[in-house]
């Protein structure tokens, strides 16, 4: 072989490459191991959320409740006859006393009887009112009913499981005791916990549901779709077909980019200081909480409109111009059907991050405590997940399970909306 | 009238202006022998006539809307003689009257305000009929006048389509209405708190405690407004995100794209993925409840004292939420270098990963680098992972495992609750929102732009 | 040695088509016409069958290139010649499904196998691609690129003159001596081509695989490149891939024709342009089809 090189022959060559290769490729397999690893730890991530929240709030799916012979003794409840107005005033709190005195005769110690009542929560009396008023046959009848344990009863419980001693909290050894007779008794069982998507919210762990969050949710996104949807879509429809190519459009532009990485909780200060402190919106609201929420949808709604704007070939509209169609009649007739499906992907996915928005809701109010579920876009209101951020701070243990319920309710919109995207795409891809 | 029964009656008159206008030019276009005497198609015509009829008056209506509250406040204020000097007390003066005027505060007050009130409800109704019957009026009018202007020549089309190519250009300038409107609403604010807190205090002040800014021993009597905390603190968490977030994040792009099969790529990049998809807040409670407690549990272990709050285990979590973000630009700038210069290095001998550091990488540097930066002005503004699970109490550390606070979580804490318009206090979070708005803004621009000149390279 | 049984081979395949009927061609054989085997072979191909996924590309090819000498291959579009030059170095390993069969070896060594690794096999077996591809790099980077990852240089002066060497080989130093600390994207078309050749030749590698080299390139241009050719062939053994017959008239000693996937005809260069003995091999050259 003849030299390639002044002074390395080829051969020379060759051997400093076989000398180097056994480094070169440890170096390979570490880049690759490193990469094998960054993947995995990802992967790892996403089982390590999703086993944590399933696994701290699938007990919120069901609730501890006591079984009580309760009589509706009219000496007890104060009343007479059952009407709107004797159902207000009307003693529930000591039919269940009542009750429970009966079920527990030993009990005789002040402190002991208040031990006693705090088995049952504090909203079982609404449980009992509720039955009398609609069935008012019931006044001075003897009735069995389950009514929904205390909180720190039920986490006493649903903690038996995990070990023999559960988690005491502020359950006296008394108490788990008779919370151990009911449950051999068969007199403590836990149900499915329909409280938790019919209520609204509450300082009580086992009152509190997420009926109210929900629809507060549901009316702050109905407002984001029906103001961002078209308005992204005109705006897509202007900058792809009609914007000449200039400084104003770049502005536009630039813009456009720019909002879609702007924090969300500056547009939440927008949202205080316009919508709030100038036109005077009521606060809390879901009318404002959408109001925001458009803004800050709209650059995901116009970026992904314009994509499915550009991906509509320009022969169609070749076409209908060429047959004598206004421009605004080739866009509203044959360019803006073919666009539809990958405008409509673009509008869930910017729904989907509107309903798992939080930080620019706190800003305008809709953090208050409600208990009410609100009915309309006016009503002050709360959402998913500022309902689980309050939640999230509150300090009784039985809220935990229900914040990561709360949480796998949200990931399930959330996951429903995105596939439901995903299939969207692909069904009604077009190739052209 | 109410304003929705107005809304109502309008829309009506809407879609009768549309239907005259069709019937109008059907029986034009039978009186001269079909439509082809038109210049425009019957439709057109209705909604020219409905244009005319509908928009004048609801343009009309909303600006009313938006101005006739202030102008009202004003002429009521205007009345009153001895006004407090105050904005505060202004704003309570003026709660009262309305309060006052609509029956709900029962009892004797001033019978100055009580001459307010009335004359509060008086312009209040005046206020209402007159822009219902100037709204109505309007669109009768302006719709029998385009019924009026019909003629068969008439280009219903163009005009049309004129006025809905500006509703377009509306729609297309919203982004830059929201740009102003955050401008104007952070700046307004913040040129109100720097009157009673000097920039150069707010920028280099060390200490910061708007909380017991009552309190008279505190440095002065508006309590410390120092931002140097805040930023260092919202330093600290961002750095550590992005050391979790870009390495992982750019390695798996860079396994995906290079290594991995088909198959394997198939399944994990959905996966990665759903980390982007989950909400915020649900990091910041998988944060405060599970890796916070971990992180506390592992330090002490180590003989180390970690804060329940640490930066570290917020700085963790938000890294991990970032990840899917880093690697997904990766990917795009790392697919986009394109397959001649693998193919040449690696006809060179190279193995993969020289091929990777030394062309691929080195090729997509601009657009990884503008891709962490936008990484990065996320990470500055995230709030819910930093609100529940980093501290409240401003501290200058440099120690990950103590707790720290950052600039939103310090606007979330002044802005919830009930807020006071002109305590510095509140202000204050406004003028944090804009050095935030600034520097995400500046980051974003520089980002934007590299990786899109980054992209004209390769296109 | 089994050259041997190799040549034996060779010659019963080169006879038979001097007796076959030009009339009854197949194209579905996979009988080579002419001189596909050498003497002095430094790469030798058996019964090549390349697949990607269900799809053949290649179909039973052998053909040997010999020490010192280029080999051009022609054939219309997509009848596989890039494919076939693509596995001699392996670079066909970089498509996810592409599967190569049959027995290929570079001095009497295998190319395929378990064992094999493609770093030293890729630094023997250079290649130059259809568009210039320099990295965004300097002159400089780009030319001591491969001598850097491969460790060849223990000094930079070693480097520095690794680099000056393989520009004049490549007949672009006088060109570019004044800049070579410039990105390498900024040379012309030819430039670039020529610049990539250097970094081809800086690895010393023994034979070079040239896929197009001077299509994406004017004309001018392409005559520096051959005559670039012409000069390397003294120290390098090369294939060639063209879509030009002329190209390939210029620059090699044998031509192969490529046919659907087939290895149609090898014969020498003159031979194959002037008396082309495959029926296939004449319609193509003549022009009839491309």
């Amino acid at each position: 072989m003849t030299d390639t090189n002044r002074n390395l022959t080829q051969e020379q060559v060759r051997q400093r490459i076989e000398q180097h290769l056994a480094s070169r490729h440890r170096k390979e397999k570490v880049f690759r191991g490193l990469g094998i690893a960054s993947v995995a730890f990802g992967i790892l991530a996403v089982l390590v959320l999703f086993t944590d929240i399933i696994s701290k709030g699938s007990g919120a799916f069901v609730q501890s409740a006591i079984q009580l012979e309760v009589t509706y003794d009219p000496l007890v409840l104060g009343i007479d006859k059952v009407d709107e107005e004797s159902l207000t005033w009307a003693n529930f709190t000591g039919v269940i006393r009542e009750a429970l005195r009966e079920r527990f005769p030993k009990v005789q110690s002040r402190s002991e009887k208040r031990e006693l009542y705090s088995l049952v929560s504090s909203g079982a009396p609404f449980t009992l009112r509720k039955r009398l008023q609609s069935d008012p046959e019931l006044l001075g009848k003897t009735q069995t009913v389950w009514l929904t344990a205390d909180d720190d009863v039920d986490t006493f419980v649903k903690s038996l499981s995990d070990s023999k001693e559960g988690f005491r909290g502020r359950t006296s050894d008394q108490k788990a005791e008779w919370i151990q007779q009911l449950i051999d008794s068969g007199e403590l069982k836990k149900r499915f916990n329909t409280t938790f998507f019919t209520q609204g919210d509450s300082r009580e762990p086992e009152q509190a549901g997420i009926r109210a969050a929900l629809l507060g949710s549901f009316f702050t996104l109905l407002v984001t779709l029906v103001l961002s949807f078209p308005i992204g879509v005109a705006a897509a429809i202007y900058l792809e077909e009609y914007a000449p190519k200039n400084k104003w459009t770049d502005l536009i532009e630039v813009n456009i980019n720019n909002l879609a990485a702007v924090p969300s909780i500056v547009f939440g200060l927008l949202g205080l200081a316009i919508f709030i402190n100038f036109f005077e919106l009521p606060r809390s609201a879901p009318l404002v909480g959408g109001l925001v929420l458009t803004l800050m949808t709209l650059p995901t709604i116009i970026i992904s409109s314009r994509a499915a704007l550009k991906a509509v070939p320009p022969s169609i509209r070749e076409a209908a111009l060429g047959l004598g169609a206004s421009r605004m009649q080739t866009i509203f007739h044959h360019v803006l059907p073919l666009a539809m499906p990958g405008m409509l992907t673009g509008a869930i996915i910017g729904m989907a991050q509107a309903l798992g928005e939080t930080a620019p809701l706190l800003m305008i109010g809709m953090v208050a405590f409600i208990v009410d579920v609100p009915t309309g876009i006016t009503d002050p209101a709360t959402v998913l997940p500022v309902q689980i951020f309050l939640w999230a701070d509150s300090p009784e243990r039985a809220f935990v399970e229900r914040t990561s319920a709360a949480i796998m309710v949200l990931l399930s919109f959330l996951i429903a909306m995105n596939t439901a995207a995903v299939l969207l795409r692909k069904k009604l891809e077009r190739r052209w | 009238m109410q304003t929705s029964t107005l809304f109502a009656l309008l829309l009506l008159l809407i879609l009768v202006a549309y239907g005259a206008g069709i019937s109008r030019a059907l029986t034009v276009a039978h009186k001269r022998g079909g439509l082809r005497k038109l210049a425009a198609l019957p439709g057109y015509y209705g909604s020219y006539t409905a244009l005319w009829c509908g928009l004048p008056a609801l343009l009309l209506l909303g600006t009313w809307l938006i101005f006739d509250d202030a102008i009202i406040r004003a002429l009521v204020m205007d009345r009153i003689a001895d006004k407090p000097d105050t904005i505060a007390g202004q704003n309570l003066l003026y709660a009262q009257i309305q309060n006052l005027a609509s029956g709900r505060l029962i009892g004797d007050a001033a019978p100055q305000l009580q001459e307010a009130a009335l004359q509060l409800n008086r312009l209040r109704t005046g206020s209402r009929n007159l822009q219902a019957a100037l709204s109505l009026i309007l669109a009768v009018g302006l719709g029998a006048f385009a019924l009026l202007r019909f003629s068969p020549e008439l280009r219903a089309r163009e005009k049309v389509e004129q006025v809905l190519r500006w509703v377009l250009l509306t729609c297309a300038c919203a982004a830059i209405f929201t740009t102003v409107g955050i401008l104007l609403s952070v700046l307004f604010e913040s040129l109100r708190f720097f009157q009673t807190v000097s920039l150069t205090e707010f920028l280099f002040g060390l200490h910061w405690s708007p909380q017991m800014a009552l309190r008279a021993d505190q440095v002065g009597s508006s309590g410390a407004f120092g931002a140097v905390p805040l930023i260092t603190g919202t330093l600290m968490v961002s750095v550590i995100a992005m050391f979790v977030a870009v390495p992982v994040g750019l390695m798996s792009a860079i396994y995906l794209a290079e290594y991995a099969s088909k198959r394997v790529r198939a399944l994990a990049k959905p996966v990665l993925e759903i980390l982007a998809g989950v909400p915020t807040v649900v990091y910041g409670f998988f944060a405060a409840l599970t890796v916070a407690p971990f992180v506390r549990d592992l330090a002490a272990s180590l003989g180390l004292q970690a804060s329940s709050e640490s930066a570290l285990a917020a700085g963790l979590v938000m890294g991990v939420m970032i990840i899917p973000f880093v690697s997904s630009l990766s990917d795009d700038v790392i697919n986009a270098v394109p397959q001649s210069l693998r193919d040449g290095a690696l006809g060179l001998g190279s193995t993969r990963s020289e091929t990777v550091r030394k062309v691929v990488i080195p090729a997509a540097l601009p657009g990884i680098v503008g891709g962490v930066l936008l990484a990065v002005s996320r990470a500055i503004g995230e709030t819910m992972i930093v609100v529940m699970a980093a501290g409240l109490t401003a501290n200058l550390t440099a120690n990950p495992l103590e707790s720290v606070t950052t600039v939103t979580v310090q606007i979330v804490t002044l802005l919830v609750g009930d807020q006071e318009f002109d305590s510095p206090k509140t202000l204050a979070a406004f003028a944090l929102g804009l050095m935030l708005f600034i520097s995400t803004l500046m980051l974003n621009f520089v980002a934007l732009h590299v990786v899109k000149k980054y992209r004209e390279q390769y296109d | 040695m089994d050259t041997m049984t190799l040549d034996a081979a060779g010659q019963t395949a080169a006879s038979q088509p001097e007796s076959a009927e030009r009339e009854a061609v197949d194209t579905n054989t996979s009988k080579t016409v002419g001189k596909p085997f050498c003497d002095d072979a430094k790469m030798r191909m058996r019964n090549v069958n390349v697949f990607y996924g269900e799809t053949q590309a290649i179909h039973d090819i052998s053909l040997d290139i010999g020490c010192n000498e280029v080999v051009a291959m022609i054939g219309p579009s997509g009848c596989g010649k890039s494919t076939f030059l693509r596995c001699l170095n392996r670079m066909n390993d970089t498509i996810e499904d592409c599967r190569v069969e049959g027995e290929l070896t570079l001095d009497g060594e295998p190319i395929y196998g378990q064992k094999v690794d493609v770093v030293p096999l890729r630094a023997r077996v250079g290649m130059v691609f259809q568009k210039p591809n320099p990295f965004p790099k300097s002159i400089y980077e780009n030319v001591a690129y491969g001598p850097k990852i491969h460790g060849i240089a223990r000094r930079r002066a070693e480097l520095d003159e690794i680099v000056e060497n393989s520009l004049r080989r490549a007949g672009l130093w006088n060109e570019v001596k004044d800049r070579l600390d410039q990105p390498g994207t900024g040379l012309s078309g030819g430039q670039q081509q020529r610049l990539c050749i250097a970094r081809a030749i800086a690895v010393s590698p023994e034979v070079i695989l040239m896929d197009e080299p001077c299509s994406a390139l004017d004309p001018i241009a392409t005559a520096r490149i051959e005559e670039l050719i012409n000069e390397l062939r003294e120290n390098y053994t090369i294939a060639i891939v063209t879509h030009s017959m002329q190209q390939a008239a210029r620059v090699s000693q044998r031509t192969a024709y490529f046919h659907l996937g087939r290895l149609v005809e090898v014969n020498d260069t003159e031979t194959v342009f002037t008396n082309p003995q495959h029926e296939l091999t004449e319609a193509y050259i003549t022009g009839r089809f491309g």
